[in-house]
This record gives C-alpha cells, structure tokens and sequence, in this order.
C-alpha cells in the first residue's frame, strides 16, 4: 500500500496475463501516425521485469534480421492494446541478459514442461 | 493578479499517463478541508487576504487565545492557521470552505513550500560548485570551495560570498506547474513534476502570475 496508491490504483490495468521472465510474448502496441492509428506487434522473449506498481517494465527481445532488438514497455501502459502468452519459459534467472552474448540456438529458451 | 489560492498536503509523487498516452510525472496533493476563519481588507488590516485554517484540531489542545479566534469565527479549529494573499477576497465569507476545484486541468500555478533541510552543506551541494581534481596530485581536496578572495587587497572576504552552510529549509517557488487533473470528490490536486519539501508538508498552491 503506497500514499499515492488513491491516485494509482484507477490507472493500474488487471487484465495483463500473468507473465515473467523466459515467457515468449506478442505485445500488440497501438502506434499513431497523423490521426490515424494502428496496431503493431512486437513478439519476443521477455528479458526481465522490472519495478513496482505502476512504474512496472518489462523488456521483450526479438531478433530482427539478425540484430537484436529490445523494447522496453510500462506493464500498465494504456498503449498496449493486448499482451499475449504465446510459450512459457523454463529459466533459472529473473534478468535474462545473458541472451545478449549468444547467438544461434544458443540464444534460445527451453519450454517449460508441466 | 493573485486571483486564486489553495492549501494542500504533499502525498508523493506517481505517474500517469496524459491523452497521447505518454509519461507524465505528477506530485500528488491531497486537500484537506479548508475553512476561512478571518477575513483581511485593506480598510481594517491594510491589505486583502484570507486567514484559512486546515485540517482538524480537538479543542483541548487549543490555548484560550486560539479557542476564542476559533469560536469568534464560529469555525471547527484547525491544524494550520495561514493566511493567503489574495487581491480581491469579496466573494469570500468567514466559514466558506475552499475546495481543490478552484483549479481546473490544464491550469498552471506557482508552488510554494519549504524545501527539506539538509543540514550543514558543502559548496558543491549548496551552490554547484565545480569541486577539485580527482587526482593530478590533489589531497584531500577533493570537494573543496577553492580560492574565496584576494590577498592584501581588499585584505577580507566579501560579505555574501558563497560558501559552505546551512542549506534548505526554507521557502521554496517552483512557477508555472501544470495541473493535470483536479479532483473534488476525491479532494486530490495532481501537478506535474516535483514540488518542494518532503512528503506531509503543507503546500501553497497559487495561479501563476506569468501566462
């Protein structure tokens, strides 16, 4: 319970999936360009998350045309129009910044299997 | 043109997100009920502004002379007894409560507070000094002021010069915040970026004079 909790807590979003590190996203962004305005999507392996309340981040990290590529989003964000779980991660790590170094298949998460 | 004025608490500060859904940073103020307890003009007192009272205070813990203010106003006792200067205060009445709808969105005001003491300070804190050399053979010198005048001439320091001291905890403008929204169910005024003073302190919103 924060002092500015009366301010926050109208903002803070409940429907984004339950998510962490390791886990395989697609995060549907709402770009404007001009007026008009249209839904990007950014999948990747989500790195790390950080924060609390609604100063919380998450980074997700694709590949893109073999550069790295990592976004940095607030988890209550009102641009995320919809955040996705597509794979769940097995990982040993809260920050993931070890995919950086590597390449390949090495740069791959293992799929939790329940 | 002090038009409007309103006292606030600091709650801290927080984050939302403005119609372009971007950051914004914004202190949080929540208003306490404020009462007008005396009325100043310039006929009786020489200059117009209200005497307010905020918050609330049982009346054991009142001296006669403040129960007798209170009771002559015929108002519930308060926390904090101040006074805002304002230049017409005829719309106002002895008792009328002030409420954090007195400013709207978009509105940009002065903040006045007093900033948080930090004790004795250094140059470098007080008055941005550059400090010395990390190394090049420096010694212990590392945040010294440096060179605080001249030699036989004049033979002194001039008065003012800047040095080490007490710091803060004292009052504090920041002009022209914007607020971002302004609620009166809620009583929570939210203005963009930092304030003075720590969280609990009593804040002095007034409308900025430059706009």
């Amino acid at each position: 319970m924060q002092p500015t909790d009366l301010v926050d807590l109208e903002n803070l979003r409940d429907d984004i999936p339950d998510f962490k590190a390791g886990d395989t996203v697609a995060v549907h962004v709402s770009v404007k360009e001009g007026d008009k305005e249209r839904v990007q999507v950014f999948q990747g392996v989500v790195i790390k998350r950080q924060g609390d309340g609604i100063r919380e981040t998450f980074t997700v990290r694709k590949l893109s045309f073999g550069v790295g590529v990592e976004r940095t989003f607030p988890v209550h964000t009102p641009s995320v129009v919809k955040i996705e779980k597509l794979i769940v991660g097995d990982v040993r790590r809260a920050k993931l910044y070890y995919l950086r170094d590597r390449i390949g298949k090495a740069a791959k998460v293992k799929e939790k299997r329940v | 043109m002090r038009k409007k004025a309103i006292v606030g608490r600091k709650i801290g500060m927080t984050q939302v997100w403005d119609e372009n859904q971007r950051v914004v940073p914004v202190t949080v103020l929540k208003i306490e009920p404020i009462r007008v307890v005396q009325i100043k003009t310039p006929l009786k007192e020489g200059y117009s502004a209200l005497q307010v009272t905020v918050g609330f205070k049982r009346k054991s813990n009142l001296n006669s002379p403040e129960l007798g203010h209170f009771d002559k106003a015929n108002v519930e006792p308060g926390r904090e007894l101040l006074e805002l200067r304002l230049d017409d205060v005829s719309d106002f009445n002895v008792g009328d409560e002030l409420k954090s709808d007195i400013v709207e969105k978009g509105e940009k005001v002065n903040v006045t507070s007093v900033s948080r003491g930090k004790g004795f300070a250094g140059g470098m804190k007080r008055h941005n000094f550059k400090g010395q050399g990390a190394s090049h053979g420096n010694h212990k010198k590392h945040r010294a002021p440096g060179s605080i005048g001249a030699c036989a001439t004049p033979s002194r320091v001039f008065k003012g010069t800047k040095m080490a001291g007490r710091m803060g905890g004292e009052k504090v403008t920041t002009l022209n915040l914007e607020v971002v929204s302004s609620d009166a169910d809620k009583s929570v005024i939210l203005v963009k970026g930092a304030v003075p003073g720590p969280k609990g302190g009593l804040v002095v919103l007034r409308n900025a004079v430059a706009s």
